[in-house]
């Protein structure tokens, strides 16, 4: 009886969770499920969750009507570029302090970390006019350096905690071998790091894609992204609910099935060490 | 020599990262300053006077900020509560043991992937619209007046809409705490007839306060500047009842060109994010140690 007893607790519990979780994936099923109806079937009163004619219509009008690609081109090359910009600033640093720490290095990391906490607003106006001024304001690389900088401290976080489960030994083993330091940190430290490395850089990916202060600001229509792109969706034409959702479910999807890859890495990066 | 070679090679290392994020930091900051002491609109162009203080005079004594300002403390902690309340509970009944644990947990965490713009525009018009929505067809169908969330409780639409998308981070942060939780001293509990209340007021609680503290950190960081969420649904309105402080610097410095009064906001700004950071950098330091 007592197995019996267990099922049925274990049967209750998971009523519930798939309950819950239900309510909270249901906006982005629906949205989902809308990018395949008709706009007349899209705003009826009596909405059907599968039985519709399913129609692939509103994709193809998604793409018509605007330069859908050059949004998600735009995306990608502004999220993948700081990130790998941001790397390459960022793991030296790292480096330096997981494996060389001195009295100051925790000031530093805090230090980091508190640029994060300025509001974007403080230097919103000097930012735009200095981007104004040197011709940066609606260009990619204006919202990579941007991007760039407003993930560094989260990456030099990250990877100071991969780096500092590395035990130093190894590190120093290469170093009594007479490697350089060039060797230590391409040939043993990077191959080690390399899982840490690749988290560091899913996560920034993600940040990026999603990032929609600065580039809702400094883009128009030549380097929007799809965050900025989709906002020309606030009226009217987003009471066109089927192209809407087509076009918002061409915007997550890339990044949803990225996200589901990165759970583990996302509790690390973005809660500083604090929980692992 | 070794040591100070490799000293001051670490030094090396670290220079661009700091540099590059004090030169982010600084410069613009100090143009902010010094803007907010100018007499400084694009629209009328003329020598920018120094004006000592007028332009903090002018924002501070704004009805428009107080309001904003007490938006944001309510958009902040309303979204804290929900997402915190929602989490724990959340993490508890995903640490259980359930049939499709892994499929549930992409589910939870979904929201947290989408892209700001989409989940406000999303929320606003296929859920929130008043006509068309889903909450109005479902109120028509149960027989009561749909709400126009919009219109009518501007502000808790957002808290709704940003709760949602800040959930699925809560829960994930405080189920990976939960699951590191020593079964033992349950169990042990478990033996002294604690009942399921106290096992987690007395066990489960203060093994999270560490989650919790790094929720509310990482959190507010994000919450202080909401602003695509406001932008693509009520642009602040009706009047400035869902302005929040980034949203009135940025029609005050982008859409009014008003470079010293948006900049006097923006150190404003500054100075209470300084003030919740103090309390947050400090939590964070003592666990670093720990």
């Amino acid at each position: 009886m007592a197995i019996n007893n267990s099922n049925k607790s274990k049967l209750i519990y998971t009523f519930f969770a798939w309950g819950i979780s239900g309510l909270i994936f249901f906006p982005i099923l629906w949205t989902l499920l809308t990018s395949f109806k008709t706009e007349a079937e899209a705003i009826s009163a009596s909405p059907s969750l599968f039985m519709f004619d399913w129609t692939l219509v509103n994709y193809k009008d998604v793409l018509a009507r605007s330069p859908y690609f050059d949004h998600f081109w735009n995306s990608v090359i502004i999220s993948l570029g700081s990130s790998i910009l941001g790397l390459l600033i960022a793991i030296p640093a790292a480096w330096s302090m997981a494996f060389m720490q001195t009295k100051r290095t925790k000031n530093l990391l805090m230090w980091m970390l508190s640029t994060k906490m300025l509001p974007p607003v403080g230097v919103l106006i000097p930012i735009y006019m200095l981007f104004r001024d040197f011709g940066l304001l609606d260009t990619k690389i204006g919202l990579v350096i941007v991007m760039t900088m407003i993930n560094l401290p989260i990456m030099v976080w990250m990877l100071y905690t991969y780096f500092r489960e590395i035990p130093g030994e190894i590190l120093e083993a290469s170093r009594m071998d007479g490697a350089n330091i060039v060797d230590e940190i391409f040939h043993v430290l990077l191959p080690i790091a390399l899982p840490g490395i690749a988290s560091t850089l899913l996560l920034n990916v993600i940040l990026a894609w999603n990032e929609a202060f600065w580039s809702l600001i400094l883009t128009a229509a030549n380097a929007a992204p799809l965050t900025a792109f989709i906002a020309s969706y606030s009226s009217p034409e987003g009471l066109f609910y089927a192209k809407l959702s087509a076009a918002s479910a061409m915007a997550i999807v890339p990044i949803l099935i990225l996200g589901w890859f990165s759970q583990k890495q996302l509790v690390r990066g973005l809660s500083f060490g604090a929980v692992k | 020599m070794a040591t100070t070679n490799s000293r001051s090679l670490a030094q090396l290392m670290l220079f661009p990262s700091v540099i590059l994020l004090l030169a982010w930091m600084i410069v613009p900051l100090c143009m902010t300053l010094y803007f907010s002491f100018l007499d400084y609109n694009l629209l009328t162009p003329g020598n920018n006077e120094f004006i000592g203080f007028v332009n903090y005079e002018f924002f501070l004594t704004d009805p428009a900020f107080l309001e904003s300002f007490f938006n944001t403390l309510l958009l902040v902690s309303g979204v804290l509560l929900i997402t915190l309340v929602g989490g724990i509970g959340l993490a508890i009944l995903l640490d259980q043991a359930i049939w499709g644990r892994n499929y549930v947990r992409i589910m939870v965490l979904a929201p947290f992937f989408v892209m700001p713009t989409v989940s406000a525009l999303v929320w606003k018009n296929m859920l929130m619209n008043p006509v068309n929505g889903l909450f109005a067809h479902f109120a028509a169908w149960i027989g009561v007046t749909p709400v126009d969330f919009f219109a009518q409780i501007p502000l808790l639409s957002i808290i709704i809409i940003v709760s949602w998308q800040w959930l699925p981070f809560a829960a994930l942060i405080l189920l990976t705490a939960i699951q590191s939780l020593d079964r033992e001293q349950l169990e042990a509990a478990d033996l002294d007839g604690a009942g399921p209340f106290s096992k987690f007021l007395y066990i489960v609680l203060p093994h999270l306060s560490r989650a919790i503290t790094a929720v509310i950190l990482i959190e507010t960081i994000f919450l202080l500047s909401i602003f695509a969420e406001i932008l693509v649904t009520t642009s602040g309105g009706p009047g400035y009842a869902s302005t929040n402080i980034t949203y009135l610097i940025y029609t005050q410095s982008l859409l009014q060109f008003d470079v010293g009064g948006g900049s006097a906001g923006g150190i404003v700004a500054v100075i209470l994010a300084n003030i919740v950071a103090i309390f947050l950098m400090r939590i964070i330091g003592k666990n670093l140690e720990g």
